[in-house]
């Protein structure tokens, strides 16, 4: 099983002809993500690594069933893209744009909030259901198909425990990362319950970091919903201090707000492992299953 | 980006919220001139940060001579790291109750909050924490804005506890609508994620003045603000172009690197990623080292940066070793391994690199980095504790 997108998923790519989004779209193709389609305003009537483009995401749903969207353009354009994307009627949409300025995403989300279409992202490395499907750019090569849930804000401090998870014969059932800005398409809060009605899902791994406080609104879900799958978190940024921006924009501690340890304790009283190292998630992992 | 207190009540002037009157001063005869002009006025020191009067950047004074004495006094100042350059000379206000009103993110509802409070001139956390029910707050709908019907509903709501205006609540209710409602518009406008006037002054014939004002622009959005950009860099920067704050994040900002300066540690630290860079923080700590510096060199990073990141590092003599923790998705190893021989040779660099090195062509880049002599790892709590021996004793 798998949350989010398997090898049915049809994916339709804003930003297709861009040279980040055409290098990704490749990588992804070359995964086997079904990519159906690109958009790009002005560009319709054309191709674009054996696909058709089209001008609207509208006309390329009409045309190709596409259920999903990666959105791959620069941050001036991203949030509207994301919301012609809900627009248009799609169920899911992978945001990995960096840098899209926060009271656009504001809009965007509050907009994405009343359609059907769940976003993940932004700035955030995409969704990978090893051996069927990745949307983003997390290696190809690190997924490995298995038991264990991943969800993160970051992105290659993620590689690193898909990759431990897979080296360990554990593998993963869907890698969901969440993204590091500090207003955000899906939250933890949103994600866990995903994996906790996935049968194949046997534990979750849980990468947070300074900032905000999701790490925490997940902790008081886990115990008032009752979740009883074992949850490894792993949260960086013990050493910063209050007031820095730790390169992504959500990653800094305000006022009494986001502090590590504070996640730390808030999950750990919530019944999560919490992992030093990435070696103790792998290892934790492995004990719980 | 944070704008002074005088760049953001000219904005807020802008869309019509009253201010007092008053006049920028870059020199003492500057500061003669408005009190002169003006009378008895406040100098206060035009910093991005707060905490000026408790530093002693504020003077109340009553003649161009006093204000002449003050500025020159002030000016001279630094305020945690940052030189006084600019000085607002405002006049003061007969202030009958001081009220908050403010804008900021809030992340969990992912919407702006509009924060009204007849508990003004304090800070506005303390007062939420200590008596919350004197804090009220609204969440306008994106794409409606606040509604005057909701403005009143906070204004009632934060001014049951001002018993003292007795007939007046009816009428600084209905004032404060199109005053929040012109806020709010002036924060989506400059992509604000704190707009802030603290104290909200009612004087005691009736108006709202804003007696302090902040404002902070989301840093993502600064492209579509350089004319306020360059408006902050003309009043801040001095002659040698450096702005204040810390001058080795004010470097980094100028070379185009994601660098945080942590004074007092000894222990370089670069990552690939954000998060990965914070945990090579985290393990440097928890071997017992201190970390001198946060550096994220992002995704797919050429040689080039690498080198320059190395190079910035070392511009702290404090530095006695520095760690190189990558984990190659997009960030290739061979690029990084260039990087960091290229850096070492042309820099001369003595102090110890300890380099963590997997993913990406993580084979080629080992091999480069054994032939120039650097042992790479691919543990990188291995390679913590490795680096953290090395620096060792040294102070």
């Amino acid at each position: 099983m798998a949350i989010l997108i398997n090898s049915s998923t049809r994916v339709l790519v804003q930003g297709i002809t861009g040279r980040e989004g055409g290098f990704h779209t490749q990588q992804m193709q070359a995964y086997g993500t079904r990519v159906v389609a690109g958009v790009v305003p002005g560009r319709g009537g054309g191709e674009a690594l054996g696909v058709p483009v089209f001008d609207t995401v509208a006309e390329a749903v009409a045309r190709t069933g596409a259920d999903t969207a990666f959105t791959i353009v620069p941050p001036p354009f991203a949030a509207d893209a994301v919301m012609e994307a809900a627009a248009a009627g799609l169920r899911l949409g992978v945001c990995v744009t960096e840098g899209i300025p926060v009271l656009d995403m504001v809009r965007a989300a509050a907009f994405v909030d009343r359609t059907g279409m769940r976003l993940i992202g932004p700035n955030c490395p995409g969704v990978m259901t090893p051996g069927q499907c990745k949307i983003g750019f997390i290696p190809n090569h690190v997924g490995r198909p298995g038991r264990v849930g991943v969800v993160a804000r970051s992105g290659t401090l993620t590689y690193e425990v898909i990759q431990g998870l897979s080296e360990a014969g554990l593998g993963e059932t869907t890698a969901v990362g969440i993204g590091g800005d500090p207003v955000l398409g899906s939250t933890f809060r949103d994600i866990l319950p995903l994996f906790a009605g996935d049968a194949a899902t046997e534990a979750v791994v849980l990468v947070g970091e300074i900032g905000g406080s999701d790490e925490e609104r997940a902790a008081a879900w886990i115990r008032s919903s009752g979740f009883d799958k074992p949850v490894i978190a792993f949260i960086s940024g013990r050493t910063a201090p209050p007031g820095k921006r730790m390169g992504h924009a959500g990653a800094i501690i305000s006022g009494t707000t986001g502090s590590a340890q504070g996640k730390i304790d808030a999950l750990r009283t919530a019944g999560a492992s919490i992992a030093e190292t990435i070696e103790d998630v792998v290892r934790l992992a492995g004990e719980s299953l | 980006m944070k704008l002074l207190e005088h760049q953001a009540k000219r904005q807020l002037s802008r869309v019509g919220i009253e201010v007092p009157p008053g006049r920028l001063a870059r020199t003492p005869e500057e500061a003669a001139e408005a009190a002169r002009e003006l009378g008895r006025v406040a100098i206060k020191a035009q910093v991005p940060i707060g905490g000026r009067g408790k530093a002693g950047g504020i003077a109340v004074v009553d003649s161009p001579e006093q204000a002449r004495r003050e500025a020159a006094r002030i000016l001279a100042m630094e305020i945690r790291g940052y030189p006084v350059r600019s000085l607002w000379c405002e006049v003061g206000l007969e202030i009958a109750h001081e009220l908050y009103l403010g804008i900021t993110l809030d992340r969990d509802r992912r919407r702006l909050a509009l924060i009204f409070s007849a508990a003004g001139g304090m800070e506005i956390e303390q007062v939420a924490a200590t008596s919350p029910e004197r804090v009220a707050t609204l969440w306008p709908d994106p794409f409606a804005g606040p509604q005057p019907f909701e403005v009143r509903e906070l204004a009632f709501s934060a001014l049951s506890h001002l018993p003292a205006l007795g007939d007046g609540r009816g009428r600084l209710a209905a004032a404060l609508v199109p005053l929040a409602q012109a806020l709010y518009r002036l924060a989506i406008e400059l992509d604000a994620v704190t707009c802030e006037i603290n104290p909200l002054a009612l004087t005691a014939t009736g108006a709202l003045v804003a007696a302090d004002a902040k404002l902070e622009v989301d840093e993502n959005a600064e492209q579509r603000h350089r004319e306020l950009a360059a408006e902050l860099a003309g009043d801040v920067e001095g002659e040698d172009g450096s702005a204040g704050g810390d001058p080795f994040e004010a470097e980094a900002k100028r070379r185009g690197l994601t660098y945080v300066h942590l004074p007092g540690g000894n222990i370089g630290c670069i990552g690939n990623g954000a998060g990965l860079a914070m945990n090579t923080l985290d393990l440097v700590q928890q071997m017992g080292g201190r970390p001198n510096n946060f550096l994220d060199i992002g995704g797919g990073a050429g040689a080039e940066k690498v080198r320059s990141s190395l190079a910035m590092i070392l511009t702290d003599p404090d530095v006695r070793g520095v760690f190189i923790n990558i984990f190659g998705g997009i960030t290739r190893g061979d690029e990084v391994a260039r990087g960091i021989v290229q850096a070492r040779d042309e820099l001369d660099i003595a102090v110890p690199l300890v380099v963590r090195m997997t993913g990406t062509n993580e084979e080629e880049g080992r091999r480069i980095l054994a032939a120039a002599g650097i042992v790479p790892g691919t543990s990188a709590p291995e390679a913590a504790r490795k680096i953290v021996e090395l620096v060792g004793g040294a102070t």
